[in-house]
């Protein structure tokens, strides 16, 4: 029975569903936390699910052209520098916030509707 | 003395062990991240998560991205996060409520999305697949230098700007501000 999951390692379908569990769980945070570094942090699990979908499709569908596959490799190291910027702005942009209000909470933040 | 190929037993290869022990740390810190009530505490599971995810990358075969992703996620970013944490973490807020009143619907939004996102993958009927190969740094440098030139002097410019950016943010102002 348990020899189904015999070369699960080799089946791009449980790398896609690993990441859609991923960037689901991310997408729930991102939706349902107050506080704006839970936010980020959601925005990065959901930003990691996104690079394993690319490691995935570069391992599996490419892998019969080996310079295909480190596009897929050079591809997921953009979007981590890109994610490495953009959470240095987002927490920069909290703390300059949180400086005024004295809150982290984002349903607290209603400046422009007063 | 050499590993049999599967387990005995269990008759799944140790690879696939390795790949479904990681996978589940990494759902379950993630559930941690979004879950958990102290954020502190969702911050130090963001650092599993990230680190299982790295594990994932290898059995992949992409050593360069899994190194990547130590260095920069667990390495930089969550130090940044729980610097942040701890500058905006106050006593005197309610730390209960960590859920926006929307969370219900949140939820039931990302189960919806969750199970799209598998039903798709299982339902496309993907291209012939061949066993993974390892994307060595040779390699990736040939493309990144070569194809990929342009984009990567942009994030190199992305790079300096969000970090003179993040230091203008986050810079405290004296005087008063003009």
């Amino acid at each position: 029975m348990l020899s189904a999951l015999n070369l699960i390692s080799q089946n791009l379908n449980a790398y896609l569903i690993l990441s859609g569990l991923l960037f689901a769980i991310g997408a729930f945070g991102f939706l349902a936390r107050r506080n704006a570094i839970a936010m980020l942090m959601s925005i990065e699990l959901m930003l990691n699910a996104v690079n394993l979908a690319f490691i995935a499709f570069g391992a599996f569908l490419w892998a019969a052209n080996p310079a295909q596959a480190a596009t897929a490799s050079t591809i997921a190291l953009i979007v981590i520098a890109s994610a490495a910027a953009e959470a240095t702005v987002g927490l920069a942009i909290v703390i300059a916030i949180y400086r005024n209000r004295k809150t982290p909470l984002v349903d607290e933040y209603d400046a422009m509707k007063r | 003395m050499t590993l049999p190929e599967t387990i005995p037993f269990l008759g799944f290869g140790w690879n696939d062990l390795l790949f479904m022990v990681l996978g589940a740390v990494m759902v379950i810190a993630a559930l941690a991240v979004v879950l958990q009530r102290d954020i502190i505490r969702s911050g130090l599971a963001m650092i599993i998560c990230f680190a299982a995810l790295a594990g994932i990358y290898v059995i992949a075969g992409t050593p360069v991205v899994a190194a990547a992703q130590v260095l920069v996620y667990i390495g930089a970013i969550s130090v940044l996060v729980l610097f942040a944490i701890m500058l905006t973490q106050s006593k005197a807020g309610p730390r209960a409520l960590v859920f926006q009143t929307q969370a219900v619907p949140a939820a039931i939004a990302a189960v919806i999305l969750a199970l799209l996102i598998g039903l798709s993958v299982l339902a496309t009927n993907w291209p012939a697949q061949v066993a993974t190969q390892i994307a060595y740094a040779k390699d990736i440098a040939f493309v990144l230098l070569q194809q990929f030139t342009l984009p990567f002097e942009v994030v190199s410019v992305l790079l300096l700007a969000a970090v003179v950016g993040g230091v203008f943010l986050a810079k405290r102002e004296r005087g008063g501000g003009d």
